[in-house]
């Protein structure tokens, strides 16, 4: 197969409004078997890897636990060892926060992760910085906002220390009699001494095939960009549209050079909802479907509802905006789906919406429909989001798509059984595992010579 | 009386440290997944009740012996879908994790093993494994406290999802009921908790926590070490006792030829839990004259390629007659009710 080919990711967060679950046709989320029969479907889909979102705290909605949108998921690293063992080739990537976790805990249990499956994991490196979610951890609220990239990059520099503390040929020579379990002197301490990472450890757990984790990387703002040139293997981004896309590959592009870094040591994979339908009709009518039970009459209180701090109850989803003027308290992050720099000037933004809906004659319903954040959906017959997704790769302006179903499994099995088959046979797609590790599947450059 | 639980701790080649010298593989081939599938399948295959996973934030050794060691919670978790039967406790270290992560990480275990999760609680204190958080040694009663309040912690964040807390009603819209999803406010010496915890109640409802019995604190296993004696002495301490017994068995050569060869490559230092050397037979009457005094073995086998093997073939069928029968759950297997939740019991609503 000659030319670019699309890489595949599932997100299931495991949470949130996307994730439909008043319909019968939905696995129970929590259980093991949901997860193992994902997997294994995404592994016959020859996806390149499979990610698991991270929970901090349950969200809440003016100061209950939120009860509209499913909630509850396991320990991310602790769910991917399972499905290690009941899986063989498709990628794990846990996302784990670089401020409530102690850097050589964590990196150690990736590190065991990557080990157990022998070269199959992942990180997705995200940051916190809310006191809010600090409220479970030790040092709740530690963190300057401002200084959450920092420590991240300090994080995954001592990271990636740890998991290089073992030298490629730590082996004592000869099986037999060996003088000592490891050469001496192939496993080295490290040391980090700042105000922000603080430790000293030697590591328990030598490189795996891959040579370390592959590292993922979210943020879209400068911070976020910055840290994604520096240490990403792959950018989880939020850039869909085919212009804004082209226009964030070139910049991601450009610091990578700042770093030294070669333009296809990175892969830009971003997320993305997939729905199919056998005609372009019945897409769209499974659009409406999925809007309706996503955006449902309680779900759109409940959004509008963070923004007023009241009460909204009492109105009709279906009629005009709530009359009643809102709190004057800006958001809090405890829907856990507000973007920082959108926690404060909430009564302009209201004000914004009130004119729109008023403007477009909207009802609550509807404006939440148009304003919710989330990610693109690519509607269409298999055959049609098979080229628009070829022309997006052969342009290289993404090199792939990180899907978030709505519906689990029915969504990913309409992926695997329909779509997977029309981007084969438009050569953009793999038509078996070449490779066992993720970072063969993702056609990265090897760590370092020997590993693959 | 079939009231025997018996447990084995399978990390790394063995409990002496010697034994990756004979084990006929080479080092490096503990660290992987077709050793540790090897030994968990093989311990279910012979009957255990439970496997242990010992485990330090640090090389598990600092001289000619291994260094290298899996997590165990990824050790536990990556056998629980290939898995059916036994227990699975690994062991993490109140003093150097989040009890919010750990308590987490227990939760999701059970969940993947179906309700077989236990955990073994761990002290690490020492400078080496303090210094891999950034931080210095507690004192002795800051420790002890510690302990205890990681335990209640952890035991608090599982009941904070009531049993019946997702309800998927679809005529309200609602996923679950938030009266049944409960903030903890725990509150240790060194530490707070909000809550709930991010993932529903255990299906056992409460991991099953096993400790060194000196440590004290809510433990479901007190784990006994010392002499017949004292393990007596530690009767009702928890509602269950295990004792702590080391085995190096009778194989190609005598039991303390084998040992003393062990010996003579790395001296196994005494740990205080009873150790013997001998038959397979003889360890057989050791057990039973400890099932009169506590309600469970933990073996450490010296190796785990020799002396794993001769538990499995000689020394479980031959105590048939007192194990207690595997149940649908670990709790059940070990005979422990599934607790009621302390939220539940408080009236139901927040």
């Amino acid at each position: 197969m000659t030319g670019p080919r699309i890489h595949l990711g599932v997100f299931l967060t495991g949470v949130g409004p996307q994730l439909i679950w008043a319909d019968e046709r939905t696995a129970p989320h929590m259980a093991i078997d949901t997860f193992v029969d994902v997997a294994q479907l995404l592994e016959r889909g020859l996806f390149d890897a499979f990610f698991l979102g991270e929970g901090l705290r349950v969200r809440e909605n003016r100061g209950r636990v939120f009860d509209l949108d499913v909630a509850g998921r396991p320990d991310a690293i602790t769910q991917l060892s399972a499905l290690a063992g009941a899986t063989e080739r498709i990628g794990l990537v846990a996302t784990q926060n670089t401020t409530y976790n102690y850097p050589a805990d964590l990196a150690r249990r990736l590190a065991s992760l990557d080990l157990l499956s022998d070269g199959r994991a992942g990180w997705n490196v995200v940051t916190t910085d809310n006191a809010w979610t600090g409220e479970n951890f030790r040092n709740g609220g530690w963190l300057a906002h401002e200084r959450r990239y920092e420590r991240a990059g300090q994080f995954v520099d001592a990271a990636k220390a740890l998991w290089a503390g073992w030298e490629p040929d730590w082996e004592a020579a000869g099986e037999d009699g060996a003088k000592s379990w490891a050469r001496p002197g192939a496993i080295g301490a490290v040391e980090w001494h700042t105000d922000l990472v603080e430790l000293t450890a030697t590591p328990t757990v030598p490189a795996s095939r891959q040579g370390r984790p592959v590292l993922f990387q979210a943020g879209d703002s400068e911070g976020g960009r910055d840290l994604a040139a520096r240490h990403a293997d792959v950018v989880f981004s939020a850039h869909t549209e085919f212009d804004a896309a082209a226009a964030y590959a070139t910049d991601l592009r450009r610091r990578l050079a700042h770093y030294g870094r070669d333009a296809d040591s990175l892969r830009i994979l971003p997320g993305a909802e997939v729905i199919l339908g056998a005609t372009p009709a019945e897409a769209e009518e499974k659009e409406r479907w999925v809007r309706d039970h996503q955006v449902n009459g309680p779900r759109a209180l409940a959004f509008f509802e963070q923004y007023w701090g009241r009460d909204l109850s009492a109105y009709d989803p279906d009629g005009p905006l709530p009359d009643i003027e809102p709190t004057e308290a800006e958001l809090d992050p405890s829907r856990g789906t507000i973007a920082i720099d959108q926690r404060s000037g909430k009564l302009a933004q209201i004000a914004r919406w009130r004119e729109r809906a008023e403007a477009e004659n909207l009802s609550i319903r509807q404006l939440a429909l148009a304003v919710r954040p989330g990610h693109r959906a690519f509607v269409g017959t298999p055959g049609q989001v098979a080229d628009e997704w070829a022309r997006y790769v052969r342009a290289r302006v993404v090199d792939g798509f990180n899907l978030l179903p709505y519906l689990v499994p029915d969504s990913l099995t309409d992926v695997v059984e329909q779509l997977v088959p029309e981007l084969q046979e438009r050569g953009v797609y793999r038509t078996e595992y070449e490779g066992t590790t993720l970072r063969e599947h993702l056609e990265l450059p090897p760590v370092w010579p020997g590993t693959t | 009386m079939t009231t025997l639980s018996l447990a084995v701790e399978l990390d790394g080649d063995g409990a002496h440290p010697a034994a990756w010298r004979h084990s006929g593989r080479p080092p490096g081939a503990v660290l992987g997944a077709a050793a540790l599938r090897r030994a968990v399948h093989g311990a279910e295959r012979a009957g255990f009740t439970l496997a242990t996973f010992a485990d330090t934030p640090v090389p598990p050794s600092s001289g000619l012996d291994a260094a290298g060691r899996i997590e165990a919670g990824t050790r536990a978790a990556f056998v629980a879908t290939t898995t059916s039967r036994i227990g699975l406790a690994p062991t993490l270290h109140v003093a150097t994790t989040e009890p919010f992560h750990l308590a987490t990480q227990l939760a999701a275990l059970d969940h993947a093993s179906k309700g077989r999760a236990a955990w073994v609680v761990g002290v690490a204190n020492d400078p080496a494994s303090a210094a891999t958080v950034g931080a210095a040694p507690l004192a002795a009663d800051a420790l002890r406290r510690e302990v205890a309040d990681v335990i209640d912690t952890a035991r608090a964040l599982w009941d904070s999802w009531e049993d019946e807390a997702v309800i998927r009603d679809v005529a309200t819209g609602r996923y679950l009921d938030p009266d049944r999803v409960h903030h903890v406010d725990a509150a240790g010496a060194r530490f707070t908790v909000k809550g709930p915890l991010i993932t529903p109640r255990p299906p056992q409802g409460q991991v099953v926590v096993l400790a060194p019995a000196e440590l004290g604190g809510d433990v479901d296993v007190a784990l006994a070490g010392g002499s017949v004696d004292e393990i007596a002495a530690r009767a009702g301490q928890a509602p269950r006792v295990f004792a702590e017994v080391e085995v190096v068995l009778d194989a190609d050569r005598p039991a303390a030829a084998r040992l003393d060869g062990l010996d003579a490559d790395t001296g196994w230092e005494p740990t205080g839990h009873l150790r013997h050397v001998g038959s397979a037979e003889s360890l057989v009457d050791l057990v039973r004259r400890l099932s009169g005094v506590v309600d469970g073995i933990r073996f450490h086998p010296a190796v785990l390629a020799v002396d794993l093997l001769i538990l499995a073939d000689r020394v479980l069928p031959a105590l048939a007659d007192l194990r207690r029968p595997p149940g649908e759950t670990l709790r059940a297997s070990l005979g422990l009710p599934r607790p009621a939740n302390r939220f539940a019991v408080a009236g139901g609503q927040s």
